[in-house]
This record gives structure tokens, C-alpha cells and sequence, in this order.
């Protein structure tokens, strides 16, 4: 990156950062320190606001450049991703959104306690809900890490640690100060930059090969060296058949893990009805599947301008492939077009990391709060004040850990992290969530042993891995304790979630009073389908 | 407006009643909320379980199951018969269908297609199917509720 192009983009993240903090201050005039405006931003959000914030919330820069790198390297491959990510926005249509809108408050564990009003079932949604945004988190802080020193040309660890401490503390200004209005809008902001990007630099591929897709491709698979097999799936996951059986587990972990990720439940209590639920997903879907499809097309168009060597060399995970490419189309090297275009990518991708970042901070210190203390604090006599005190104070402890993390793990690879954050979302979150909407029988044995008996094999599993140790990237390059062949859980841990929330439910004793157990998921179904008595 | 409103004629937005639910300031049943706190009262139990057992609720939740757990089914079924074919049969997804595009091709396009499409098709089916029905019971069950002196 020559001078210019740095100064140009510091320039811009400086402009974002000014504008998201004004947002921040605006939004904490206005705050009434209640639960409700703190959690929620007020519940009065509309759809079209909403369907915004959650695919801001949803595409983070592991999409925008990860993905279309992947595209740029190995073909097809990266479209299964996309595919993915995106086909997982129908379990959250269908069979999520709205009931999780008319049962619940502010948290995941809130939909279960409204069936369920036992300590330990809020305590184990509470603890899966922070692993999953933990976990979550510090894969996001690792990327803005690399990503930033590496688009502003700085490779030294200095950069890194300095990018990763500032990323961490802006999130939690963020957070802290503003609550879920300034989370919000930061999101929507991101998320109409991120889309304008990406349909300018879409626009400009198409202008580049006069529309005709037909020649991008062939192109494409030209200048990846692998000629036609570069359209088909096999380069990255066709080896042997634990490459394969490991792709089926972490496709089966995006398309189930989507539906449980706290930072998305938690959008769907900014709008009033469950009906507005409905809408914003609706928004979403037709904003991320129009993303994802600009993706595809940005990773084909990579490998086709600049020829997939180039992009390798430039970056072996194939993360700069956008900006070279954005280099490329705005008139090469050394030209305005090109700098000028170069510096925008690289704000857009720092605008994104800032804003999921902020989106998974305020949901788990929601989830600490509002689910862990509220369960485990001694204290009588709280008062939502005091709660909306503690997520702050939660917040600003969890961007601390996360920054420390960030700084612990900068060199490892964090690919994994963000597959196996998906995985324990669907192991432990979606299970006990599908059960207690939908299951008459589902008791409070069952949602716990539900939770715990779908996070502990995605973590143990993960431990047991070649990533952890013996393989030739792994964490403990020196020893070998690996016993589970796949790099991602899901395809054990998701069944496995499943199987032990429906034997804790079959070998609870029965319920000491039958009516009562009945009358509880009469009213859980009565207020998950018509909204009635809904916050 | 929003995607939705685009779609929906003049009549039914004349009739949109979740907004007129929210004007109403239902809000005095905010003690109804799903945070933790004791046993509910045994009037508001009775009353959700005697609309529970109402035709109209059940009406509501055979529509709704009817459409989603099918819909559901199948397009996890498409989806994970896609991933499989793609990492067992990469030879099978190569083959060329029309110019460069293949069947590996197609099929991605098309798991883009049927989602846009099905979520088009619950949008019609909740809007046209459920909504109506949904709201006049979220209504009865909260003058039920009022009835009962809460």
C-alpha cells in the first residue's frame, strides 16, 4: 500500500469513527437507563431499520473479503459457504423470528424461562449464550487484527496489537455509553456502506466484462490455472474423506447455527410485533442473499482480473483479493480511481468489523446481566436500573477479555473459531429453542441437559481436534493429544444437543403437578402465535 | 416502505392491525412479560388454557405447523443433499449444462432461488393465513384477561 492510499483510508476509518461516536453521544442523551431502551433501543424500531441492523449484524468482514477470497482461490468451494450462510436465514424465518418476538424480552434464556422458571435453566442458556459470543468475538477481534494491518501495510506485531486494543475499545464505548439505539444505527450505517461497496465494485466487474457472465467465468477459470475444474466443487474440500465429512459438518453447523446466535435474537426485540419481526427478516434475507450473490461475483472477478497467483501472493488466505481487485478497477496501481477505491474497501471492512464487534458485546453482556446475575446474585430488592448498571459494567468486562484474547491468539489461525462459534449456537442454543417453542413434553431437566449436552462435545470436541494439536497448523504444534478427526464438531455435537435434551425430557419423573406443566406451554403456545401479553 | 408493503395492496394495508394493537397501549399487560418471577395467578392460567383449547387457536397453529414443519423438512433436505453432493460427487456437479454454466452451478443458483422463493411464500401464507385470526385472539385473550380483575 503506497503512502497515499494509507493516508487516504486512515483518513476515512477516522471519518467513520467520528461518526459512529456521534451516534453514540446522541443516543445516550436520549437514554432513560431502562432495560427496555437498553437491551431493546425501545422496541420501536421498523423493519426496514431492523432487516438493516441484522444483516449489518450478520455479514461481517470474513464475508466480504474472506469469502470472495476463498471464491478468488479455490472456485466453487467459496460459493458453499455462501450458500450456507444464506440458505440458514430460512430456519430463522420460519421457525424462529416471530415466536422468539412474542415469547421472549431481551435474551435467549428469556424464551425458555417463559415455559420454564427455573434458575438452572436461565444459568445454562446464560453460560452457552457468552461461550457462543466469546468465542464469536474473538475470532471478529483476531481478523480486525490481521485484516487492518494488512490493508493499511503494516505487518509488524505493533500495528496488530494496536488495531486489536483500539477495535475493543471502541466497542465498548459503543456499547456501554450508547446501548442497543447506538448499536443499532452503527449497524445499519455499516450495512448500507457495505452494500453500496459492493455494488459499485459488482457493477464495475460487469462493466469490465460487458455484462456478459458467461465470459467472467470462463475467464475466471483461464487465470486460476485450474481451468474448468476451478467451476466445480473439489479444489479446497475434495482430498480425502475427512476433508469432505468436514465440510458436511460445518455446513451443517452454518445452516443450523444462524437461528441461535444470540447477537441475532436479540435484533428481533427492537421492533414492536412479531409481525414486524417477520418483516425485518424479510429485509435481510433480501439484503444478505443480494450480498452474498455480489460475493460470488467479486471472487469469481478476482480471480479472473488479477489471475488467482497474484491474489495468492498477495495474501495466502486470499483476504486481499477485494482491495487488489478494487485497485485494480478503479485504473491500477499508482492512478487516483485506484486509491481512491483501494482506501474505500479498506474503511468498508473496518467499518464492518467495528459494527459486528459492537453487535456481540452488547448481547453478551446482556446475556451476563440479565441471565447470569440476575440468577446468581444474592441481593434482593434489584432494580432494572442497577441491571442496565451491571451490563454496562458487564460490557466494558467482556471487551477487556476479549482484547486480551485477541492479543493471546493473533497468531493463530481463527478461521476455526468462527466455524466452531456457529457450531456450539446450534448445538446448544437451537435444540432447547425448537423444543420449548414446539414440544409439549419439554421440561427443565430436559433444557438443561439440552444446553450442556450440546456445548460441552462442540468444546471438547474442538479440544480433541486436529486444530488444537497434531495437525500441521495447530495450536500445540509439539504434542498430540488429537483423538477427533474433523476440524469443525457439528456433525457430532449438533445430534448429540438434540439427543440429550429429548432423554433428559423422557427420563424426567413426571411432573408434580400435570396441570400446572400443562398449562405452562398452553400459554407458551397461545403467546408465541398471536402475540398476546407480548413485551 | 418496505418490501412487504410494496406487495400488499391498498386494502390490506388500510387493515394493518398491529399497529392498531400498538396504538391501543396494551402495554398494561407488561406484567405478562417472560422474565423470571413467581407462579402466575391461577385466572390467567385458565384463561390461556380456554383459548389454548378455542377452535380458532388451533385453527392458527395447524396453519401454521401445516406450512412450516414440510417447508422446513424440505429445504434442509435440499440443502444438505446439495453439500453432499458437492463433497461426494464433485465429478457428477462438473458436468456442463449450457455454456460455461454447470450442474454445480445451477444447483447454487437454484438453493438462492428457492430460498428468496419460499420465503416469499410464508410471507404471503403468515400475511394472508394466520395474521387476521392471530390478532383478534391476542385481543380476546387480553380482554379475557382484564375480565378476570387482574
Amino acid at each position: 500500500m503506497t503512502g497515499d492510499q494509507r493516508s487516504l483510508a486512515l483518513l476515512l476509518f477516522g471519518v467513520f469513527v467520528a461518526a459512529t461516536l456521534s451516534i453514540t453521544t446522541w443516543a445516550g442523551r436520549r437514554r432513560h437507563r431502562s432495560p427496555e431502551e437498553f437491551y431493546a433501543g425501545g422496541r420501536l424500531f421498523s423493519p426496514m431499520e431492523n432487516g438493516f441492523a441484522i444483516a449489518g449484524d450478520y455479514m461481517s468482514a470474513a464475508s466480504f473479503l474472506g469469502i470472495s477470497g476463498l471464491i478468488a482461490l479455490f472456485g466453487y468451494d467459496g460459493v458453499l459457504y455462501c450458500v450456507g450462510f444464506f440458505v440458514a436465514w430460512l430456519v430463522v424465518l420460519l421457525l424462529v423470528a416471530e415466536l422468539v418476538r412474542n415469547c421472549g424480552r431481551f435474551t435467549l434464556a428469556d424464551v425458555l424461562a417463559a415455559r420454564m422458571r427455573e434458575r438452572r435453566v436461565r444459568i445454562a442458556a446464560g453460560i452457552s449464550s457468552v461461550t457462543v459470543c466469546v468465542l464469536y468475538l474473538v475470532a471478529q477481534m483476531v481478523g480486525a487484527g490481521s485484516l487492518v494491518a494488512l490493508l493499511i501495510g503494516e505487518t509488524g506485531g505493533r500495528a496488530r496489537a494496536w488495531t486489536v486494543i483500539g477495535v475493543g475499545t471502541l466497542m465498548v464505548v459503543f456499547v456501554a455509553l450508547g446501548g442497543m439505539r447506538a448499536t443499532t444505527w452503527i449497524q445499519i450505517v455499516k450495512a448500507v456502506l457495505l452494500m453500496g461497496g459492493a455494488v459499485a465494485l459488482t457493477a464495475l466487474v460487469l462493466v469490465r466484462f460487458r455484462g456478459d457472465l458467461g465470459a467472467l467465468l470462463s475467464t475466471a477459470a483461464r487465470n486460476s490455472g485450474h481451468g474448468v475444474d476451478f467451476l466445480a466443487p473439489g479444489l479446497k474440500y475434495g482430498g480425502d474423506w475427512t476433508a469432505r465429512l468436514d465440510f458436511v459438518s460445518l455446513g451443517l453447523a452454518l445452516v443450523l447455527g444462524t437461528a441461535g446466535l444470540p447477537h441475532i435474537l436479540s435484533r428481533f426485540y427492537t421492533v414492536p410485533t412479531a409481525r414486524a419481526a417477520r418483516r425485518s427478516v424479510i429485509w435481510s434475507i433480501g439484503l444478505i442473499g443480494g450480498f452474498y450473490l455480489m460475493t460470488i461475483v467479486l471472487g469469481f472477478g478476482a480471480a479472473a482480473v488479477l489471475g488467482t497467483d497474484a491474489v495468492r501472493t498477495s495474501n495466502a488466505a486470499g483476504n486481499t483479493a477485494v482491495p487488489l481487485l478494487a485497485l485494480d478497477l478503479g485504473g491500477g496501481a499508482g492512478s487516483t480511481g485506484g486509491t481512491v477505491l483501494f482506501a474505500v474497501v479498506a474503511a468498508i471492512a473496518f467499518a464492518t468489523i467495528l459494527a459486528v464487534v459492537a453487535g456481540i458485546t452488547l448481547a453478551s453482556s446482556a446475556s451476563v446481566a440479565h441471565d447470569l446475575h440476575t440468577s446468581l446474585s444474592r441481593r434482593a430488592g434489584r432494580t432494572p436500573r442497577g441491571e442496565v448498571a451491571v451490563a454496562r459494567i458487564a460490557a466494558v468486562g467482556i471487551g477487556a477479555a476479549a482484547i486480551g484474547l485477541g492479543l493471546l491468539a493473533e497468531d493463530l489461525n481463527v478461521a476455526f473459531l468462527v466455524g466452531l462459534a456457529f457450531a456450539a449456537a446450534a448445538s446448544a442454543n437451537l435444540p432447547v429453542l425448537l423444543y420449548s417453542l414446539f414440544w409439549r413434553r419439554f421440561t427443565a431437566r430436559g433444557a438443561v441437559w439440552s444446553v450442556y449436552g450440546g456445548l460441552l462435545p462442540a468444546v471438547v470436541l474442538v479440544v480433541l481436534s486436529p486444530v488444537v494439536s497434531g495437525g500441521p497448523d495447530a495450536i500445540f504444534s509439539g504434542v498430540d493429544f488429537h483423538l477427533f478427526p474433523l476440524q469443525n464438531p457439528g456433525l457430532v455435537s449438533v445430534p448429540l444437543g438434540f439427543l440429550a435434551g429429548w432423554f433428559g425430557t423422557v427420563t424426567s419423573p413426571a411432573p408434580a403437578d400435570v396441570p400446572a406443566h400443562a398449562a405452562q406451554h398452553a400459554e407458551t403456545e397461545v403467546r408465541a402465535l398471536t402475540g398476546a401479553g407480548a413485551a | 416502505m418496505d418490501m412487504h408493503n410494496a406487495r400488499d395492496t391498498g386494502a390490506a394495508r388500510l387493515e394493518d392491525p398491529w399497529y392498531d394493537a400498538l396504538a391501543s397501549g396494551w402495554g398494561e399487560a407488561d406484567d405478562t412479560d417472560g422474565g423470571p418471577r413467581s407462579a402466575r395467578p391461577p385466572a390467567a392460567q385458565a384463561v390461556y388454557m380456554e383459548v389454548h383449547g378455542s377452535a380458532a387457536f388451533q385453527e392458527v397453529r395447524r396453519r401454521y405447523r401445516r406450512f412450516v414443519f414440510p417447508a422446513a423438512a424440505a429445504f434442509l433436505i435440499w440443502y444438505l443433499a446439495y453439500v453432499v453432493a458437492a463433497t461426494t460427487a464433485p465429478h457428477l456437479m462438473g458436468r456442463p449444462v449450457v455454456g460455461t454454466l454447470n450442474v454445480a452451478m445451477v444447483a447454487g443458483l437454484a438453493q438462492f432461488a428457492t430460498t428468496f422463493l419460499l420465503t416469499w411464500a410464508y410471507a404471503r401464507h403468515a400475511r394472508l393465513r394466520r395474521d387476521r385470526v392471530a390478532l383478534e385472539l391476542r385481543w380476546i385473550t387480553q380482554e379475557m384477561m382484564r375480565g378476570h380483575g387482574r
